[in-house]
């Protein structure tokens, strides 16, 4: 009699090969996307380079610098800017919630740099790392948060706030579109089964409708909360689409060389 | 140089922070029941996709929303055209920006 061969492990360097890759593209996202806002602090709202590099490192909220800059421009008092600023960017709740399984066992120290890095992208390529992994890796989360996200946002801050001028038109190089065709390639890469499709569809369909009643921050905020309630309604296709994060099961779903072994709180740190 | 803005970024990592930490730091919301890791699993698409919808669909002017179309659309769709064909977020996002330079070379 034989008993199952259990998976082989993933292949550590394979996937962390691929979160490389996919960094690629928002490394080039997160340069023009900060090339264009740096150059519209600039041309809009009169900012310094001190004062785009600070509003890049410290908030450090790509779409919320682009709407403060209008903000300011009309005027809006700092502390009602500050407020909207935390409506744009309460999505990050559920992300946080979403990754810190994956967190658990770090130090409350790295924990809590790492919320301050923590963005769409970030969010996006290491929880997709941490999937096909099964478990915590260190390398994926500051990876993609620092040398994908962070760095290319405030080089491509400063190189707008400081020579954006002698591009005329940066929508004629295709700069404008950076950011959403950015956000929808990484909900496709974390697509993996029917809930997430549909999680994902009607999340874009909530977004927009609310964004037209009401106002785009609200709107994306009720995409982001009713596109996972409505995804949770579908049948799943296979007992790996509600299996726990980190199992093999689940792990199963993002390929066949990515069979995982631990569920996150017994991973490997 | 002017750092008049400087309290205004240390204002807007106050709003922020919290609600990217909330999760990170506080005791025991990784223990979280099933159906709510299930629930958070679907975050990340559906936010993703409404910021891009929302973005090459809606714009604002003067406080009111509008629906607009146009070559953004062509972008995105074809952004995830080839992620989802070729699992290459580069490759998607080099699309996505050929098709801009092309289109407005174009006069689109």
């Amino acid at each position: 009699m034989t008993t199952p061969s259990p998976s082989p492990p993933p292949d550590l360097a394979s996937v962390r090969r691929k979160l490389v890759l996919d960094s690629l593209g928002i490394i080039l996202s997160g340069a023009g996307f900060g090339f264009v806002y740096g150059l519209t602090a600039r041309t809009v709202a009169g900012f310094s380079p001190i004062d785009v590099m600070a509003m890049s490192f410290i908030a450090f909220a790509g779409a919320a610098q682009f709407a403060a800059i209008g903000y300011v421009a009309a005027g809006v008092p700092w502390g009602v800017i500050g407020i909207l600023t935390g409506l744009l960017n309460a999505r990050h709740i559920l992300y946080s919630a979403a990754i810190a399984p994956w967190f658990r066992g770090r130090p409350f120290g790295e924990r809590a740099v790492a919320a301050h890095l923590l963005t769409d992208e970030a969010f996006a390529l290491s929880i997709a790392h941490f999937r096909r992994l099964g478990r915590f890796d260190a390398f994926g989360y500051w990876f993609p948060a620092v040398v994908a996200d962070m760095i290319p946002w405030l080089v491509g801050s400063l190189a707008g706030v400081l020579i954006g001028d002698a591009i005329l038109d940066p929508e004629r190089l295709g700069l404008d579109v950076i950011f959403a065709a950015a956000m929808a390639g990484l909900a496709v890469v974390l697509i993996t089964g029917r809930r997430e499709l549909v999680a994902a569809i009607v999340g874009a369909t909530v977004g927009v409708a609310v964004s037209l009643a009401v106002s785009p921050t609200v709107g994306v905020i009720a995409g982001g909360v009713v596109g996972p309630a409505v995804g949770l309604l579908v049948p799943a296709a296979t007992s790996g689409e509600t299996a726990p994060i980190g199992s093999e099961a689940s792990a199963d779903r993002y390929g066949p060389r990515h069979a995982a072994s631990e569920p996150p709180e017994e991973a490997e740190r | 140089m002017s750092a008049e803005y400087v309290p205004l970024a240390i204002i807007m990592f106050v709003f922020t922070y919290p609600s990217r930490a909330v999760g990170l730091l506080a005791p025991a919301i990784d223990r979280l029941p099933r159906q709510v890791l299930a629930y958070l699993q679907l975050v990340g698409p559906a936010v993703l996709a409404a910021l891009a919808a929302v973005d090459i669909m809606v714009g604002v002017e003067n406080g009111e929303s509008f629906f607009k179309i146009g070559l953004p659309w062509l972008s995105v769709v074809a952004c995830i055209a080839v992620v989802w064909w070729r699992k290459n977020l580069f490759l998607g996002l080099a699309a996505a920006i050929v098709i801009a330079i092309v289109g407005r070379a174009l006069g689109y």
